[in-house]
């Protein structure tokens, strides 16, 4: 996973609550086997709209998705994080997220980033003032920072250190092999088996 | 103090925990399917590592699969690669895997409870929200993303924040026509689709009890809907008559029957949220809206966002009435529907297919209004029609379909089409979640069924 400890770019508004999975990528969009090229249907059903906000000229370089609350409910398709990846977002900022949606960006490296809501609105309507506005989002410091303003938010010390060295989940578990052993070797013996097949 | 269920069986499965960091977490088992996990087997090959326990790791087809001639090549290529990967991986990696044709394909979370796989005090996770379903057995069960499928066949574990705890009593009595369907949309609508965040849902009380495990099945299944991490019931004898004799049972079936005996909250656990429903005063239940907190009793008519004084809700309603092309004021009983669709992990088990059919038997469906049956398994399927219950649908005029996920989610051919509207025993009214434009209402099989006589959202107490 590439190290996520700063990102400098210019945002993009979408003033919505409750975008979904589903509005984020739909689901005949997720027949491929891999990681790439989702950004085709990525908001697909809005995509038609020539105001949608993706559609206007103004945010077509925007890689910060501003966007309001409950963002990301739904389905576990972690498809919805590499539509927004695929597409060019490095940063998503929402009052709050979707419990699975942000177990899986923060696992693949998309930075979402919980502000309260004043900041949310305060952030829009900066954007919309000037979409070229420099936003930066500082992963060390824990802030976003735009013209005079800068905000703090919260992301646990271990989630951070483990996007700033850009760390494979993976690979630090398997450095605990032994425990995991150990506890296999106390399971009790009636916890139900996959294998063989029982009919 | 005492503990909380969830913080028993949590601190059953913590295989590591440390200071400033997620618990390790060991998964007792995790089921597979085609849309979640192409990626997740390719990220193992490229880094060289295997499945640790593919003996705890099941595999069925169900989202993306067809419901009618399932033993054709499927016509979608894309579809078919999908379908073929997962095949592929299974082979390569060892997998069980049950495929179209086979007595045990179906819905993911229709298979593991009918296996007797799904057991009181498991973890159990698989890349689909809805894994939330197996809560109903007393068991930590929740969806994940790709990397955290790829993570639990690596290592059968995952670092996971433990969560905190919510109790939903329900007490009282259902009244005839009301099920667990409504009081699950009651629920969300009370809480909002963000009241769960963050939190294992205990559902408790004598409401509770007294639902058939597929009853408990269905509420836990729409936790996510309410934002939740995981649904959860407490096991009882409910719960172990219908294990029994199910194909994976335990052998030791006292020890195991000792330890599940364990699983209820202490009476001194306190926990963190606590929520009262009373279940006297529950009425069929339906959404108007695009979320799934956007639901109102059958009896009420199409909110107007002008009385609704949060400016975010409003917005959404205001959104959601456009897309639903609805009028503010309209009886929610006037709303005609095109289509009706019966299936699904919410509702497509035994149960729900004969509370639908004793419905339907001997009636005829609304003319120009297409109905489709699709149960959750092949199982499912069998027993129905060992029932005689696929003769009820045909005979209404319904189509009696092979099981998947279908029409929940559109991403087979079962679609609707732009405008077109359902009544819908899914979990999700999202915009275009059962095909593009699509307006879905969510019912109850038996709201569901009466629609289907009627023509217009209707409860059997209409006919």
């Amino acid at each position: 996973m590439e190290k996520f400890i700063k990102h400098v770019g210019s945002g993009v508004p979408l003033r919505r609550s409750n975008v979904d999975t589903d509005q984020i990528i739909p689901a005949v969009y997720l027949k491929r086997v891999t990681r790439s090229g989702f950004e085709d249907g990525l908001f697909s059903a809005w995509r038609n709209d020539p105001d949608f906000v993706l559609n206007q000229e103004a945010y077509k370089k925007g890689t910060i998705l501003v966007a309001g609350p409950e963002f990301g409910t739904g389905s576990s398709r972690e498809h919805a994080v590499w539509a927004l990846q695929n597409y060019g977002f490095k940063v998503v900022i929402s009052s709050r997220f979707a419990d699975i949606f942000r177990g899986n960006s923060l696992k693949s490296g998309l930075l979402t980033v919980v502000l309260p809501q004043e900041s949310v609105e305060a952030l829009w309507i900066a954007i919309e003032a000037d979409p070229s506005l420099e936003i930066t989002v500082d992963l060390d410091s824990r802030t976003v920072t735009y013209s005079d303003v800068t905000v703090a938010f919260e992301l646990d010390d271990y989630t951070r250190w483990r996007l700033m060295e850009g760390l494979d989940d993976i690979g630090l578990t398997l450095k605990q092999t032994d425990f995991i052993d150990a506890f296999e070797a106390k399971r009790p013996a009636y916890k139900p088996k996959t294998l063989p097949i029982r009919i | 103090m005492g503990k909380t269920l969830a913080q028993k069986i949590w601190e059953d499965h913590v295989v590591r925990s440390a200071e400033g960091e997620p618990d390790l977490l060991y998964i007792d088992l995790q089921l597979i399917h085609e849309v979640t996990s192409a990626q997740a087997f390719d990220g193992l090959r490229l880094a060289g590592r295997k499945v640790r326990r593919p003996d705890l790791t099941i595999a069925t087809e169900d989202h993306n699969t067809p419901t009618i001639d399932i033993l054709k090549p499927i016509a979608d290529p894309i579809s078919k690669l999908q379908i073929d990967t997962l095949r592929n991986n299974a082979k390569e990696f060892g997998i069980r895997i049950h495929s179209l044709g086979d007595a045990d394909q179906g819905v993911v979370h229709v298979v593991g409870p009918q296996l007797g796989i799904t057991q009181p005090g498991m973890t159990i996770v698989c890349g689909d929200s809805h894994t939330s379903t197996h809560g109903a057995f007393g068991a930590i069960a929740f969806g994940i993303g790709t990397s955290e499928v790829e993570h639990v066949l690596a290592t059968q574990t995952l670092p996971s924040k433990r969560p905190k705890t919510m109790a939903i009593n329900i007490e009282g009595t259902l009244k005839t026509g009301v099920t667990a369907k409504d009081i699950i949309l009651a629920i969300i609508a009370k809480i909002g689709t963000g009241g769960g965040q963050g939190y294992i849902i205990e559902y408790r009380g004598s409401a509770i009890r007294a639902l058939s495990m597929e009853g408990r099945m269905t509420i836990c299944n729409m936790s996510i809907e309410a934002g939740a991490r995981a649904g959860l019931i407490a096991p009882d004898q409910t719960t172990f008559d219908y294990i029994k004799g199910k194909p994976h049972a335990p052998e030791d079936w006292d020890a195991a029957l000792t330890y599940w005996k364990s699983l209820y909250t202490d009476a001194d656990a306190k926990f963190d949220l606590e929520i009262d429903l009373n279940a006297d005063e529950l009425e069929p239940f339906v959404t108007w809206g695009t979320n799934p907190g956007q639901g109102l009793p059958l009896s009420g008519a199409v909110p107007n966002p002008a009385d609704i004084s949060d400016s975010e809700e409003r917005g959404a309603a205001e959104r959601a009435l456009q897309y639903m092309g609805l009028e503010a004021g309209t009886p929610l009983k006037k709303i005609a529907i095109d289509t009706v669709f019966l299936g699904s992990c919410t509702n497509g088990r035994i149960e729900d297919l004969r509370a639908a059919a004793d419905i339907l038997k001997g009636k005829k469906i609304a003319p120009k209004l297409r109905m489709l049956v699709v149960p959750g398994s092949e199982r499912v399927r069998q027993q129905a029609m060992k029932e005689g219950l696929d003769k009820v649908f045909l005979d209404a005029g319904a189509e009696w379909r092979n099981a998947g996920c279908s029409m929940c989610l559109g991403m087979n051919p079962d679609q609707l089409s732009v405008g077109e509207r359902s009544a819908s025993t899914s979990n999700r009214n999202f915009e275009g979640r059962q095909g593009k434009g699509g307006r879905t209402h969510l019912v109850s099989p038996l709201v569901a069924a009466a629609t289907a006589i009627r023509g217009t959202l209707s409860s059997p107490a209409d006919l």
